[in-house]
């Protein structure tokens, strides 16, 4: 009765919330495996086990690409916007100027009107540079790449800034001293003391690109330029039941990329998240 | 810390001020400037072409301003600032400009163009075919892809042969030898065109049937795929009245130059019209036109619950595992970590389908696992529920994440104390852990709630706004402010954009007024600790 009350309810508490956890993710697995491939056919428990829907999603339709889009666009993207917000995050902490306090506020304010919003305007304008500059244009990696980069600085210049703050200042005061430039402060000094942080906005914004649905549902329009959560979308749109099947499966391989940046930076995300949160 | 020991350790130099980089630094800048001005370069050439002179100025001045910058030695905040400045003002801030400007303007599908476009098209639109019209053999060719490029018309005139190429924008002549007709007079290739393919040209039959070509008289239609007529314009603009005269009834219609529309005498109004600045209308319309306010009013009140709700529910969910499993005396509390956290790894756009078709009334896992037989978006209450529990089980993992490093940062001599107090556990979490838990979790729970407040994929991926009711298909039981825009500027009942916009400003007002609060919790924090 003693270990109940100290331990035994924790692990209800934990078995509980596994299964709540768990059960969807079993779901998906189940209908991933289950040979009919159909939503009305798929339990908890797969009856049954192939692979059938895996080859059919690589061999029947453009999913390695889509996954391949995916994962260039989240990538950069998420190393730029890091870096782009890197830089602005130690101006903000380190150095005093004018106007610092105002464009600390403004980067909130804009931050908050989620760029989808603007998705007309968005249209219009790379409807002009697709004409201009095709590379950087419609259906263009690079194009959406560039877009996703606008809201670069609001995403974790305040997460970043913060972790900043908790460095002692007296390591790049001394730097300074012996001679280094701010540059060599930056990228010497700093950067290596802020990993934690830098893998934390580096894994939310990867997660945050990689399920954008909205904004590359309207840049990319070619089937072989789509991104995973846009050709996805097209595979369940029409066929919903017939191809829940592959539709899983596809989500399985869709987190493989997720689970392996988590796995690598467990420890500094968990680090990360914290300290950036306690100094806000 | 090397920089510590090595400072301490090194033989005293003179301190010197902050200097530059030194040679290295330098050649680095000019490395680094060399691919701005080559992409400045690149970026100049179809500017020059197209005679963009402004756009060219513009790009002129801010090459000239990055090697300034990163040449010169002072302003060091803006060496920092900048890069990501730029593209904040290119891809978030002049869109979020222009979407505030569109907020005045009526426009929307009818009103796009300027009273040019409205013109044109309304003479292309009542072009009817007279007897003893030219008749054309059609080739449909598309400049890009063959499923989706833009189409145009090649057509030869049979009379004399001659090839021309026409789009909506007008028809042009082909210089002879561009083109290669066959016998029957059909083009079967053209220097910088793509003949589609019979099969290509009947699945876009719709778009095929829809192309007009504007002429001097009238227009150029297609009459199925191979063939095209030139119709006679029945309705025509007339400078002189500043109005559309429709020429078999002498009927007008006249331009109102406020309202961006041909009205007639009786009040017809014209479907084409154009763009004009309406001030505030949209925002009034908001506001005081009951058939819009009751359902936007209802819907802003949901979409706090649901924001509150998400974020509230996640946080006292992972906060609750987070302390049951904080106890050095538990084991296997790393299994239950990585497992816990799973859901938060699953690419959420997918999960959120399958949650979608986990709640489908006939053979969704909800109801077949518990024997159920709701039907869960039909109803408003049981919609908004299935919503508000799909966020908790993408959420709470990350909640869980962050009290979970938190709980571990304060110490743990403060609740050994509370102990030796003679406190229950209960209290000790109410007085001692819970506070310091949300000084540093606050900001975390406000920006949840406005990443919550604006969740497009939540409920498009879900519900899509589902159930609606039977007097307004457009705006559902479970539509956020945000879904509900989205269907205002892309739904299937036209695009009404000027509107859409007037939405998206007032959801701005609302969040922004949501994080200057925090930002005053924030710069409190920020004197305490630094």
């Amino acid at each position: 009765m003693r270990w109940f009350s100290t331990v035994g309810w924790r692990h209800g508490v934990a078995v509980v919330a596994l299964l709540f956890s768990l059960f969807p993710i079993v779901f998906v697995v189940s209908a991933a495996l289950n040979p009919l491939g159909t939503l009305s056919s798929t339990t908890v428990v797969p009856r049954g086990a192939s692979f059938g829907n895996f080859s059919r999603l690589l061999t029947d339709t453009p999913f390695p690409h889509w996954f391949l889009n995916s994962v260039f666009i989240a990538g950069v993207s998420a190393a730029a916007s890091v870096f782009l917000s890197a830089l602005a995050a130690y101006a903000f902490s380190r150095l005093r100027f004018r106007g610092r306090r105002p464009g600390l506020l403004a980067l909130l304010l804009i931050q908050m009107f989620p760029q989808f919003l603007a998705i007309v305007a968005i249209f219009l304008m790379f409807s002009t540079i697709t004409e201009l500059w095709p590379p950087i244009g419609f259906n263009r990696s690079w194009g959406l790449i560039l877009l996703y980069l606008g809201g670069a600085l609001g995403v974790n210049t305040w997460l970043m800034k913060g972790f900043f703050d908790t460095v002692p200042r007296e390591l790049d005061e001394s730097a300074t001293m012996d001679g280094a430039s701010h540059a060599q402060t930056f990228f010497r000094i700093l950067l290596p003391l802020v990993a934690p942080i830098l893998a934390v906005s580096g894994m939310l914004a990867f997660i945050g690109t990689i399920n954008e649905f909205l904004i590359a549902n309207v840049f990319l329009t070619d089937t072989g330029a789509k991104t995973l959560p846009v050709g996805m979308y097209g595979l369940v749109a029409g066929e919903r039941n017939s191809n829940f099947g592959m539709f899983c499966a596809g989500t399985l391989l869709t987190a493989v990329p997720t689970v392996l940046v988590f796995q690598v930076l467990q420890r500094a995300i968990v680090t990360g998240l914290t300290a950036g949160a306690v100094k806000g | 810390m090397t920089a510590v020991l090595e400072r301490e350790t090194a033989p005293a130099v003179a301190p010197r001020g902050p200097r530059r980089g030194g040679a290295r630094g330098r050649l680095l800048t000019v490395l680094l400037l060399g691919p701005v001005a080559a992409i400045a370069l690149w970026a100049a050439f179809p500017l020059l072409e197209q005679g963009h002179w402004i756009a060219l100025g513009v790009l002129a001045a801010a090459t000239a301003g990055l090697f300034y910058l990163y040449l010169s030695p002072r302003h060091v905040p803006a060496k920092y600032l900048v890069p990501g400045t730029l593209f904040l003002l290119v891809f978030q801030l002049f869109p979020v400009l222009y979407t505030a400007s569109t907020a005045f303007t009526n426009f929307s599908d009818g009103h796009r163009g300027d009273k040019r476009d409205a013109v044109v098209a309304i003479q292309t639109a009542s072009v009817t075919r007279v007897p003893g019209s030219a008749e054309y053999v059609l080739t449909v060719a598309t400049t890009g892809d063959p499923a989706t490029g833009p189409l145009s018309f090649l057509v030869t005139d049979p009379a004399t042969g001659r090839v021309s190429a026409g789009t909506a924008g007008g028809l042009r002549t082909l210089p002879p030898g561009e083109a290669t007709v066959n016998a029957a007079g059909r083009v079967t290739a053209a220097a910088g065109y793509t003949v589609l393919t019979g099969g290509q040209a009947a699945a876009r039959g719709r778009e095929i049937t829809g192309l007009v070509v504007p002429t001097a008289g009238g227009a150029i239609r297609s009459q199925g795929l191979t063939r095209a007529y030139e119709g006679r314009a029945g309705r025509a603009y007339d400078e002189g009245c500043d109005c559309i005269r429709e020429a078999a009834t002498g009927r007008t219609w006249t331009a109102d130059d406020s309202r961006g529309a041909f009205i007639a005498a009786d009040g017809d109004r014209l479907a084409q019209g154009w763009r004009v600045g309406v001030g505030l209308a949209n925002f009034t319309r908001l506001i005081t036109d009951p058939a819009v306010s009751g359902p936007f009013a209802r819907t802003l009140i949901w979409n706090l619950i649901f924001a509150l709700a998400s974020t509230g529910g996640t946080f006292v969910l992972g906060l609750g595992c987070a302390l049951a499993l904080h106890s050095s005396r538990m084991r296997g509390r790393g299994l239950y970590r990585t497992l816990l956290v799973l859901p938060y790894a699953m690419p959420s756009f997918a999960m959120l389908l399958v949650w979608r078709d986990m709640f489908n009334t006939d053979f969704g896992l909800i109801n077949n696992l518990f024997g159920l037989d709701v039907d869960w978006f039909g109803g408003a209450a049981s919609a908004r529920i299935a919503v508000i529990l799909v966020q908790l089980w993408l959420g709470y993992p990350y909640m869980f994440l962050v009290a979970t490093g938190a709980l571990q940062a304060i110490p743990a001599e403060l609740s050994e104390a509370s102990k030796l107090d003679g406190a229950t556990p209960w209290q000790s979490l109410r007085r001692v852990t819970l506070p310091l838990l949300l000084v540093a979790l606050t900001p975390l729970l406000i920006s949840s709630f406005a990443f919550n407040f604006n969740n497009f994929n939540a409920i498009y991926l879900t519900t899509d706004g589902a159930p609606f009711a039977a007097d307004n298909p457009a705006n559902g039981a479970t539509d956020l402010l945000i879904t509900y825009t989205y269907r205002l500027a892309f739904g299937g009942s036209g695009a009404q954009y000027g509107f859409a916009a007037a939405v998206s400003v007032f959801i701005f007002v609302i969040v922004a007024v949501i994080s200057v609060v925090s930002f005053r919790r924030t710069r409190r924090q920020e004197e305490v600790y630094s």
